[in-house]
């Protein structure tokens, strides 16, 4: 069984952001990068289901610039077969367009799965899983808690509000993770240094000849509005009357 | 893991030594493998420095760095030399050293970054993530290799979940260029007995923001440097005002940790010294986007310890090749890391064997320039101990009459040393943050991106932990509380009507001063989780 698990490099989740001063996006230069924590989860469940006997090929895939390459020796690191690149200047592909090129990555590898996070923490978007299952016509499985595969079936436990909810897909089948599935590994010296050697092929995602045309175009980029300074109040009732006719809260 | 060579620290030092390795090994068409480690979560993580680069040692590594692109963006033109009192701001003669011509403006953390590079290409492994957290000896005592930090460990010291051991790096040669004050180094300076004849360290304390303007006062290349207020005379220190490209400055506090004063805080010096009419103005308007700190050595040529040991060098600030007149290291950080590299590769060839006078580190760079310019130097920063018109007065005899050339020299105390009693000190009243040009330290740290993993054991051990509260405490007023740039040390109530230390490890910038400054000697500052602690963009 052949699991594909598409990574994503974004700023990493420790690095403050700020919207460039033009406005027309956040400033990354120079911001550490890393494996969007979602695809980690999705990578940490492949493995496991590897060392389990389950699956026997794990492949990663990224979609952006060159400096893909670190987001996918990590994967290749935690312990991926192979890696593929499917390089293009433009590095902020929307959703629809990632799932039209997962799509036809999927067409050439055939796999069995694809796991993947639910969302990227640079955009939020909790979309690529959805559309590329549609796209598929496969089964989804979505903000997976645990996931069991066994006789060309997953079962995947679903967070929703208030509880959970099992369902199972026949395969091939897309899941995108949730937090509460597992806890990555801490990576290994050793197999950091042997993902060097393992087999990271680079193609152009044009040769894939697919619409690669964006739907939305970005309008702003705001911060948040910065918190005024706190005040004191003499009382509860002045508190509690503040609250009422001034911030308008209770 | 088998290298021949390991070098501890990815800063430029270490990189340095990296790449001369792999130099000369290509050149001899020999087989070397090095590897260099680094805590930070990446190479330049936890790089902070002013920083004006003397490009010399540079142009000895890599004559071609032009052309490769390396991070040297803005050259530096204008040389401001400030004395300010409360009020006004006196122009002074620059001396001599503080010259900038031919100098650049740098994010010295995108150099190391760009250093990288050249030195992956070149065929070194460099590991980031992966802090050095044990020297390994051999059965004669000789150093051969280290050992990475356990992850996952609950605070507790027993095994998580996810516990995955440190591994084993043994090499043929191990360098440490930790940066000032390395926790590894300060276990060979003891077990060596390194600084048997040498003066005792002397430090600073170096915070460092980095702004984008929006102010006409803006003017790439532009260098300020400032003495006086806010310190007083009796404190050695200074500051800096670089002017970067794309409106970015670079504004930064030193403060000499000899300082006696418990109740003086560095973090709010360098607020306060932003509000001074005559800086204000540059930063009005303007937005921080980046906050660090970083202790610094300024013990210089006196200072300097042994280099060599059995299995191994220093080299880098972790011995500490600070120029101060010149408020520059990184030069000869690189070619001290040089010329280990040389050193190195003579014993590794059986060229210089270890223990014979060939083999002395220190000896090698004495035929340097380095040696050279710290001996030159080496009388500034003790003349400050008498405050800062003996010291400029003493500097300037020394640099325009003597030039450097005094028949005596200076020596160093021990900065932990220097505190007085809070009984017979005076309480500083420091100014509120304004939340626009001043802020408070959690808002600091919170630009330092720094993250240290939860549930992992506290990377600041104190030696006897009742030592807080029975000498720091009642004798000192607790002094780290102040002293730390980052919020990690903090008297609370315990409950019983008196006080107690929590230490917020997660806050930690890795800049050393409480290993250095605490006046009981009491903090063993060791390395946590790899990958913890500051994320700096470009400081």
């Amino acid at each position: 069984m052949k699991v594909l698990v598409p990574v994503k490099r974004v700023v990493d989740y420790n690095v403050r952001v700020r919207p460039r001063p033009d406005g027309t996006g956040v400033d990354t230069a120079h911001a550490k990068m890393s494996m969007n924590p979602f695809d980690e989860i999705a990578m940490e469940e492949a493995m496991r289901l590897k060392e389990g006997g389950v699956v026997d090929e794990v492949v990663a895939v990224s979609i952006g610039s060159g400096d893909c390459q670190d987001t996918l020796r990590s994967a290749l690191a935690f312990g991926a077969d192979r890696a593929l690149l499917l390089e293009s200047d433009t590095t902020d592909f929307e959703p629809v367009v990632i799932s039209r090129i997962l799509a036809a990555v999927v067409a050439e590898e055939a796999p069995d799965l694809v796991i993947m996070g639910k969302q990227a923490i640079d955009d939020d978007c909790n979309q690529t899983a959805q559309m590329l299952a549609g796209r598929l016509g496969w089964g989804q499985g979505t903000f997976a808690c645990r996931l069991e595969v066994q006789d060309g079936e997953a079962r995947v436990t679903r967070e929703v509000d208030g509880g959970t909810r099992t369902v199972a897909l026949s395969l091939p089948a897309v899941v995108s993770t949730d937090l509460r599935l597992n806890e990555p590994r801490y990576l290994k010296l050793p197999n950091i240094m042997k993902a060097k050697k393992k087999p990271l092929d680079r193609r152009a995602v044009a040769e894939l000849g697919v619409d690669l045309t964006a739907r939305t175009r970005v309008v702003a980029v705001t911060a948040p509005p910065e918190r005024g300074p706190g005040v004191r109040v003499a009382s509860v009732e002045e508190l509690l009357d503040r609250l009422k006719n001034e911030a308008q809260v209770i | 893991m088998p290298f021949d060579v390991v070098i501890v620290g990815a800063g430029p030092a270490g990189l340095a030594a990296a790449i001369r390795l792999r130099q000369r090994a290509t050149e001899q068409g020999e087989d070397l493998s090095v590897c260099v480690l680094e805590k930070g979560s990446e190479v330049g993580a936890h790089i902070l420095s002013g920083a004006i680069v003397e490009p010399r040692a540079l142009d000895e590594l890599l004559p071609d760095w032009r052309e490769q692109g390396a991070p040297l963006n803005t050259p530096a033109r204008k040389d401001r030399f400030l004395w300010l009192t409360r009020r006004r701001a006196i122009p002074l003669m620059a001396p001599p050293q503080m010259h900038n011509k031919g100098n650049y403006i740098v994010s010295l953390g995108n150099l190391c970054r760009w250093l990288a590079r050249q030195a992956e290409a070149l065929g070194v492994e460099i590991l980031p993530g992966f802090p050095a957290a044990e020297i390994l000896y051999d059965d004669q005592g000789a150093v051969r290799g280290v050992a990475t930090a356990d992850m996952g460990r609950n605070p507790d010291g027993s095994e998580g979940l996810r516990f995955e051991p440190g591994v084993e790096l043994h090499a043929r040669q191990t360098l440490f260029c930790e940066g000032c004050h390395g926790s590894l180094a300060k276990q060979l300076m003891t077990r060596f007995d390194l600084r048997r004849d040498c003066d005792p360290q002397t430090y600073g304390l170096g915070i460092k923001e980095l702004w984008e303007v929006d102010s006409p006062l803006h003017e790439p290349g532009r260098v300020v440097h400032t003495v006086g207020w806010p310190l007083d005379n009796g404190t050695y220190g200074g500051s800096f005002l670089y002017h970067l490209d794309e409106r970015r400055v670079a504004v930064g506090l030193i403060v000499g940790l000899d300082y006696a004063n418990p109740y003086l805080s560095p973090f709010e010096e360098m607020q306060r010294f932003k509000t001074h009419p005559a800086i204000r103005p540059l930063f009005e308007g303007g937005r921080r986007i980046a906050y660090g700190a970083r202790a610094l050595v300024e013990g210089g040529w006196q200072s300097l310890p042994r280099l060599s040991f059995p299995g191994g060098f220093i080299a880098g600030d972790s011995s500490g090749f600070l120029n101060v007149p010149k408020i520059k290291g990184t030069h000869n950080a690189m070619k001290s890391g040089m010329t280990a590299a040389e050193a190195i590769l003579d014993r590794l060839r059986g060229e210089a064997p270890e223990g014979t006078d060939a083999d002395d580190l220190r000896q090698r760079l004495e035929a340097t320039w380095v040696m050279r310019e710290l001996r030159r130097a080496r009388n500034i920063r003790p003349a400050f101990r008498r405050g800062l018109w003996p010291g400029i007065t003493l500097s300037a005899m020394d640099t325009y009459l003597l030039r450097g050339r005094a028949p005596w020299t200076l020596h160093h105390r021990e900065d932990h040393a220097q505190l007085r009693p809070a009984a017979v000190s005076r309480p500083i009243d420091y100014p509120r943050p304004d939340g626009r040009i001043t802020f408070d330290r959690l808002a600091s740290v919170f630009l330092s991106n720094t993250h240290h993993e939860e549930g992992q054991p506290v990377h600041l051990k104190l030696r006897d932990a009742t030592k807080p509260t029975a000498l720091n405490l009642p004798v000192y007023d607790g002094p780290e509380a102040r002293y730390c740039p980052a919020g990690v040390y903090e008297y609370v109530d315990n409950g019983n009507g008196g006080q107690r230390l929590q230490i917020n490890a997660q806050n930690c910038v890795h800049c050393k001063t409480c290993d250095i400054k605490d006046p009981g000697q009491n903090i063993d500052w060791c390395v946590p989780q790899g990958g913890d602690g500051p994320n700096y963009p470009d400081l």
